[in-house]
């Protein structure tokens, strides 16, 4: 209870309730989650249950309109889907991916970037060569290029069974080199503090120097860039399932919705693609504003 | 200087070297062409026959060396899809993602500088908030969404512009332009907009904090103190200062905008590179990949390189530090 009250006294909390357009945001991403994350017991119908579905309810316009049906809110698409539920099923695989494609980021790259700024000389040079290299092609191109070579590597059996974690990989290859330049820097700080030194010179193995002493003072940075990040991740992940090389089109994302509605943009069954495209951009707006927020909340220089 | 060219230049080559590796890794390490080249029945005499004849039993260096010759010589063998020479097929599509890259940059910079000055100046007017929080949505927004709700609102809706493809095109020498027939010029409009309109809100926030930096410093004091009329002195000292950044950036985004054409292009089905790469990449093409690999690489390199010599020129400071540092 103690720490709640320290929470809610707290300036963090104090920032939050001043800004309407802050608590709208986090009410939006609240209301993306619960939506994702409850789907199976949220959404009106079952998308993939193809014993419900009937193509002659295919592509129903939305509720309020003259031919629309009040049990299909935004329509059906082309095979008598329900546009809402597998909107809520695709922005679950949505953020699915985002989110673990940003653990994965952030890991490997505070890993390296720990390792950097500990180690220095040559490790140091080499990764940060490789960051830099990285850093100068835009992380849309290097994900398609990692999904590019599993699609040719790997049997298409194989591949669409291990597309979502292919592309995983793909969208946390992308983006691990922030993380590392971040805490890189922050670790070469850290390095000649008291505390380290004293840690070094009691035997402490170099390894847990750098992840049990060292690590708690460079990840505040770290969360920031994370909540920021899993905007872009889950966006680059609908790029990708848009352009045709993202998640198979048996578990639909955001990204793959939008995709076929595309195709049925010129009949003028607009709602297929426009909800799906609404929710991605909402989604990752109020996620964004949070982030930037959060961003502002916990520098203490801009106070 | 010219250590800091030869420098530089050298980052350059080593870059393309690494690009080049992993596009020849693509080849060796993703399928095995023999196997691909011969049909199933074909004895294990046909196979090292093969191999011989395309030089796969040679060390791993040697066929690295040639294909970097080959390489540099504008040589990746023949798409698996299409059956044609993969530098035909790029040569051909080169002039569609160019004159759609140029035309979105010149876009993002005509729309966006003056949207950044406007909003530099008037800080506080309603329009700029307006604008500001636009760019935010504008930065929210995926390229490939803002180009269908484009298409939706202006083909098809509207019935305005044309949805896909580049019109009518002129072949001027080996060039194939939309510039010179109206249909043309009408079809480079919705994807050139989708393409820029990233970079216009990037370009307009990088001239707006620039402008709000510049005003502040003493020497637009000290001209506001001589009596210069404010045009003179937002346009003449205040603009000029703020252009060395946005030069760089626009620079380095001419890359990005090159690479994002792949989704553009998608959307549109404008036949470019980026139409080829996507489609290599769907069907596992890997010549094509590779080469596109190649390209993309130099262009990248050859856009940093040409940054950087042009801020050195651009800004004399920079150049008065180097030479005190490197003591001349």
């Amino acid at each position: 209870m103690d720490a709640i009250r320290r929470f809610l006294d707290g300036d963090v909390f104090f920032s939050f309730k001043r800004s309407p357009l802050v608590i709208a945001a986090f009410v939006v991403s609240v209301g993306c989650i619960v939506a994702a994350a409850g789907a199976g017991f949220l959404a009106p119908h079952n998308p993939f249950d193809l014993a419900t579905l009937n193509l002659l309810d295919a592509f129903t316009p939305p509720a309020w309109t003259e031919r629309g049906n009040p049990a299909y809110l935004l329509g059906t698409d082309d095979q008598g889907r329900d546009v809402l539920s597998a909107i809520m099923y695709g922005s679950r695989v949505s953020l699915l991916v985002g989110l673990a494609a940003v653990s994965l980021a952030m890991v490997v790259g505070v890993s390296l970037g720990l390792l950097a700024g500990y180690a220095g000389g040559k490790v140091d040079a080499f990764i940060m060569r490789v960051a830099d290299v990285q850093l100068s092609f835009p992380s849309i191109l290097i994900a398609l290029l990692i999904d590019g070579v599993a699609r040719a590597a790997l049997p298409k059996e194989v591949h669409d069974t291990a597309a979502i974690y292919v592309l995983v990989l793909a969208i946390a290859a992308s983006g691990w080199v922030q993380y590392a330049r971040t805490v890189r820097g922050s670790t070469l700080v850290e390095r000649n503090k008291e505390y380290v030194q004293a840690a070094r010179v009691i035997g402490r193995h170099p390894l847990a120097i750098m992840f049990s002493h060292v690590l708690p003072n460079v990840l505040g940075p770290v969360l920031v860039l994370a909540t920021i990040h899993i905007g872009t991740a889950i966006l680059t992940e609908a790029t990708l399932s848009f352009l045709g090389v993202g998640v198979p089109p048996t578990q639909p994302s955001l990204g793959t919705l939008i995709r076929i509605g595309n195709d049925f943009l010129f009949s003028g069954e607009w709602w297929i693609t426009v909800f799906p495209g609404a929710w991605l951009v909402l989604m990752v707006l109020a996620i964004n504003l949070l982030g930037d927020w959060l961003r502002d909340a916990l520098n203490p220089k801009l106070r | 200087m010219i250590a800091f060219v030869i420098r530089r230049l050298l980052q350059g080559v080593i870059v393309m070297l690494v690009v080049g590796f992993i596009a020849f890794s693509l080849f060796n390490f993703v399928g095995d062409p023999v196997a691909l080249m011969l049909p199933p029945e074909a004895t294990q005499a046909d196979r090292q026959a093969m191999r011989e004849a395309l030089g796969l039993d040679r060390p791993f260096w040697a066929q690295f060396a040639t294909f970097i010759t080959n390489a540099v010589q504008g040589n990746f063998g023949i798409s698996l899809r299409l059956g044609r020479p993969v530098s035909a097929l790029l040569v051909e599509r080169l002039p569609a993602t160019l004159e759609l890259a140029f035309v979105a940059a010149g876009f993002a910079l005509l729309v966006g500088i003056p949207l950044g000055v406007y909003t530099g100046l008037n800080r506080n007017s309603w329009l700029s908030r307006f604008f500001l929080t636009v760019s935010l949505i504008g930065v929210s927004l995926p390229t490939f969404l803002i180009g269908i709700f484009l298409i939706l609102i202006f083909a098809v809706w509207l019935g305005w512009l044309p949805s896909f493809g580049r019109g009518d095109t002129v072949a001027v020498g080996g060039w194939t332009t939309g510039f010179l027939t109206p249909t043309g010029l009408k079809a480079l409009i919705l994807p050139s907009i989708t393409l820029g309109l990233f970079q216009l809100t990037l370009v307009m926030r990088l001239v707006r904090s620039e402008m709000l930096e510049v005003l502040r410093t003493d020497y637009i004091k000290f001209a506001r103190a001589r009596g210069l009329t404010s045009r003179s002195i937002h346009f003449g000292h205040a603009l000029k200062n703020t252009l060395v950044p946005v030069i760089t950036i626009t620079g380095l985004q001419l890359g990005a905008i090159i690479a994002f054409a792949i989704i553009t292009e998608t959307v549109f089905q404008w036949p470019g590179m980026g139409l080829l790469f996507i489609q290599a990449v769907q069907f596992a093409d890997i010549p094509v990949m590779a080469a596109y690999l190649c390209l993309i690489g130099l262009i990248f390199v050859t856009i940093n390189l040409v940054v950087d010599l042009l801020y050195y020129l651009v800004d004399p400071r920079l150049r008065a530090d180097r030479a005190v540092a490197g003591g001349h």
